[in-house]
């Protein structure tokens, strides 16, 4: 049915002499609970539509969107979005993908779960419920909360073309998340831990999640700066995972086309250490990351970015393609100003060192358990930004850090990337295992 | 759309969908009065317009509508929020249902909310809108923006310009029976340049806009200026050397170094932190928490800039609340939950993104208040620092209070003279302690451009700062350079 209505507003856009046009349509339902303290606190209903569509008029293009899905609505967002195409300067590279590449059938990559989203809301903040209080019962020192969260969400996407091309899948995704915070002697600190999944059954347990979000609290208190050195640093999953983010972002088309990337012309040279693998993979079945196909109907894959630290592949739509000569690797998203795009399940292949040895190979060094800012220079690959975590000292984790930052540049970094550990989770859309960078200027006093 | 509609939201919203201030009432009376401690309707219509110059032309265009309602209801603690897309009788009287469900499970504990105290302000009300305005003219003004960006350095490798407008049209109805709508312009121009020379690259970018008319960038040729700042500071960043490392004296330049201010104490001080006890500046109004140089204030009623707003979300005029008076907390920023949990009163500072969101409290335009020394003074009193300029963006931790912003440019200081340009660089610091640190205040008070946007819990608002010339005795500075 989504798919129709968006086939009969391409339709109207010809009608009105655009040479060709696609369109995302996005109908999603989404209930938050959050409670605090043992109380319910805010509980969210949500019912939302998002149609998307670009509209070709020769080689010039323009975007439009609505959430208002009247018929007198849709046939206003055509019109505009047909004039807009009209004033925009004709360029060579624009155009949908070749008809030939669109998805043939259309895998089912088991990314739904009807059957999980059938709680009442009381069950559902009853789940909320027992994460906060395992966090809060799990220590003396835990002694306030931020609250915890259930939600789910309901989703189901179409994509046509005005070629006939049309396809729609659904997707379902669950999470919990618990914030406890910890004090002692008037030093407060706050934590958090979640998980997310495509099945409600994938959770990890609520009592699970709280006791881990509150010792990762604790673990925090009586934090300190350090003396301004140079060290290794380790960087646990979480916050590894935001390095391999910042690496795809530079591996993007429109930053590369812009020129905007410490990546451009580096495509087949080494980019990282030799240890590095970094797989992009939208097939995998149940992950959070997968899509059957990308925003313009072509079929997601799995692409090697970095294999054994050279770099393999960039993160391609068609547009930003062609622009750099090269053909579509089946990235593209929709966003509100038309196409952009986006890692599918990104993840860091392990090593074979368990977290706790790569900890032991240091002498003297830095792990990493909170990073906060956005000193990231896409750029240049310049990083500097705010952290916490432990200090370690001859191989053990010895006391809490905070208010320092740690820097370097990006491409540095993954060079001088010394050790990978072998603790991968696929638990969100971009994972890492515990990874180690050989130096690093912690700054501090 | 036409622009007689946008004048009267109460008209807008009963033209165009059948909701009137009545019904609104109505809906909220039949399924909320008397069993919650306050309830209301938010309805919004907003327009998205956006231009995007690239390569010498402009070849992306895109225009967003959306439109929804969101209802609210709450009791003691307790908030239930639905919202829906398709604004109808119905639409609404079942998101009443699911709001009310969950406040029905509490008990109404307090006298219900006050109504909405005093008339709106009329900061924005403009003769043209800048979505309003030929798409002509925007085009026109993207190209000149390119030309003159390429022209500031022959090293301008890549010019990347947008304009993008809004207007936003809501009417709020509360359970008192308090109604009032607002119309909301807003617009900005920004400039993101590339330099390159030897095979190094830098970026540059810089903008501004507000509540204003598209005239604005033509202004004292304002669009120039945005275009020659944004290749100025990418070229002058290709010969940056990389930034110190360590705990030095910083001072920091007028206007949007303020993002101090936002992260270092605003954040800190919404009221919704400091109700849970869980920020670092929870039980401290009257301490000291700056130095005795330093006032800060949120004002949201500053005519036609970014931040400001006639009514806040929750249809609670704006105002002006000073943060911190001569060094001592004097405020919390509340919206109508929080300040009707904590005994105090509303600050016209309830926000939210759209609709689809329930209202928090949230910073308008936050600032420090100008001191009594000259910039020049400030600059030569320090023998070896760090001046920065401008700044990307930033982010606080609320209950250990440790913030950090990253400077986009910034310069060593050697014995009282501006030196090298340094790279980029975070900076960080805690913010009960950060500004006590505070020895200088110039007398050069400057708002920002108009570019800022401040997530809080997944939402988004647009938001302005401002700062003097100041100098911070000690601060880390998060560079290579050991």
């Amino acid at each position: 049915m989504s798919a129709d209505l968006l086939v009969s507003v391409l339709k109207r856009a010809v009608a009105r002499g655009a040479t060709a046009a696609d369109g995302f349509l996005i109908e999603e339902k989404h209930f938050s609970g959050m409670v605090r303290l043992g109380q319910v606190d805010t509980v969210s209903h949500a019912d939302d539509r998002r149609l998307s569509l670009r509209v070709f008029v020769g080689q010039a293009s323009a975007a439009a969107s609505t959430s208002d899905l009247s018929r007198d609505s849709l046939e206003h967002v055509v019109d505009e979005a047909t004039a807009l195409a009209r004033i925009t300067a004709p360029d060579q590279f624009a155009g949908l993908p070749d008809p030939g590449a669109l998805i043939e059938g259309l895998p089912d990559l088991d990314l739904s779960d009807p059957g999980g989203h059938d709680l009442s809301p009381e069950e559902k903040l009853a789940l909320a419920q027992r994460a906060e209080a395992a966090a809060l019962a799990e220590h003396a020192e835990i002694t306030n909360s931020e609250g915890a969260e259930f939600f789910d969400r309901q989703a189901r996407y179409a994509y046509a073309t005005s070629h006939g091309f049309a396809r729609e899948y659904a997707t379902s995704s669950f999470g919990i998340t618990a914030s406890p915070v910890a004090s002692r002697n008037g030093d407060m600190q706050r934590d958090s831990w979640y998980s997310t999944a495509r099945k409600r059954a994938r959770l990890e347990d609520p009592e699970t999640i709280g006791r881990t979000a509150a010792r990762r609290a604790v673990r925090r208190l009586g934090g300190r700066k350090v003396k301004t050195t140079e060290v290794p640093v380790v960087f646990d999953p979480e916050n590894a995972a935001s390095l391999l983010r910042a690496l795809a972002g530079a591996a993007s088309g429109p930053s590369l086309y812009r020129r905007a990337s410490f990546l451009l012309d580096r495509l087949g040279t080494r980019v990282a250490a030799p240890s590095v693998t970094l797989i992009d993979d939208g097939t995998l079945p149940g992950a959070l990351g997968s899509r059957p196909f990308d925003g313009e109907g072509l079929a997601t894959r799995r692409t090697a970015l970095v294999q054994d630290g050279v770099l393999q592949s960039y993160l391609l739509d068609t547009y930003s393609a062609r622009k750099l000569g090269m053909t579509s690797t089946h990235h593209a998203v929709r966003d509100g100003s038309g196409v952009s795009v986006s890692t599918t399940n990104l993840m860091l292949q392990p090593g074979t060192a368990s977290p706790r040895e790569l900890i032991a190979s240091v002498k003297n060094g830095f792990y990493v358990t909170e990073l906060i800012g956005f000193g990231v220079n896409g750029v240049t690959g310049d990083y500097s930004r705010g952290a916490a975590g432990l200090w370690i000292e001859n191989g053990e984790l010895a006391y809490p850090v905070e208010e320092v930052t740690v820097a370097g540049n990006l491409l540095a970094m993954f060079a001088a990337v010394e050790g990978i550990g072998n603790d991968l989770v696929l638990r969100d859309r971009t994972v890492s295992p515990t990874l180690l960078i050989g130096r690093m200027v912690v700054a501090g006093n | 759309m036409t622009d007689s509609a946008l004048v009267r939201p109460e008209h807008f919203f009963s033209d165009r969908f059948n909701v009137t201030p009545s019904l609104m009432e109505t809906v909220l009376g039949g399924a909320l009065k008397g069993r919650v401690d306050d309830a209301d309707i938010y309805l919004e219509y907003r327009i998205n317009e956006e231009l995007v110059l690239e390569e010498g032309s402009v070849k992306k265009a895109s225009r967003h509508v959306s439109q929804g309602a969101g209802v609210r209801a709450q009791a003691g603690t307790r908030t239930g929020y639905a919202h829906t897309d398709d604004i109808s009788l119905k639409n609404l009287e079942e998101a009443a249902r699911q709001a009310r469900a969950i406040a029905d499970r509490a008990t109404a504990t307090t006298a219900l909310a006050t109504q909405g105290a005093g008339r709106p302000h009329d900061l924005y009300t403009l003769e043209e809108p800048p979505i309003l305005t030929d798409l002509a003219r925007k085009l026109e003004l993207l190209r000149k923006v390119d030309a003159a960006a390429r022209a500031a350095d022959p090293r301008i490798k890549q010019v990347i310009a947008s304009v993008a407008s809004e207007e936003v049209v809501t009417l709020i109805a509360t359970v008192t029976g308090w109604t009032v709508g607002d119309v909301r312009p807003l617009t900005r121009l920004n400039v993101t340049t590339i330099a390159e020379e030897n095979g190094k690259r830098e970026i540059g970018t810089y903008g501004g806009g507000g509540r204003v008319p598209f005239d604005f960038f033509l202004a004292d040729e304002r669009w120039k200026r945005f275009a020659t700042e944004s290749a100025r500071q990418a070229t002058l960043k290709l010969t940056a050397v990389d930034a110190p490392a360590g705990t030095m004296t910083v001072v920091l330049g007028p206007g949007w170094p303020g993002i101090l201010l936002h992260e270092a104490i605003g954040h800190g001080l919404e009221g919704d932190f400091n109700r849970k006890g869980v920020s670092a500046f929870a039980g401290r109004i009257g301490q000291q928490v700056a130095s005795e140089l330093v006032t800060v204030v949120d004002d949201g009623t500053i005519p036609n800039r970014r931040g400001s707003l006639n009514v806040d979300d929750e249809g609670t005029p704006t105002g002006r609340t000073v943060l911190i008076e001569n060094g001592v907390l004097r405020g919390y920023l509340q919206d109508k939950l929080n300040s009707r949990l904590m005994g105090m009163a509303p600050t016209g500072n309830g926000r939210r993104e759209s609709y689809a969101h329930p209202p928090l409290p949230r910073m308008t335009n936050t600032f420090m208040l100008a001191g009594q020394d000259d910039p020049a003074d400030v600059l030569k009193s320090v023998k070896h620092g760090l001046y920065a300029v401008a700044f990307g963006g930033g982010q606080v931790d609320i209950t250990s209070g440790k913030f950090v912003f990253s400077a986009s440019e910034a310069y060593l200081i050697e014995d009282g003279r501006i030196g090298a340009p340094v790279k980029g660089a975070t900076l960080i610091g805690n913010g009960p302690d950060a500004l006590t640190r505070v020895s200088m205040v110039g007398g050069d008070l400057k708002l920002d451009e108009g570019i800022g946007t401040c997530g809080k819990d997944g939402q988004s608002v647009p938001v302005g700062v401002g700062l003097p010339t100041i100098r911070i005795d000690a601060m880390t500075v998060g560079g290579t350079a050991v």
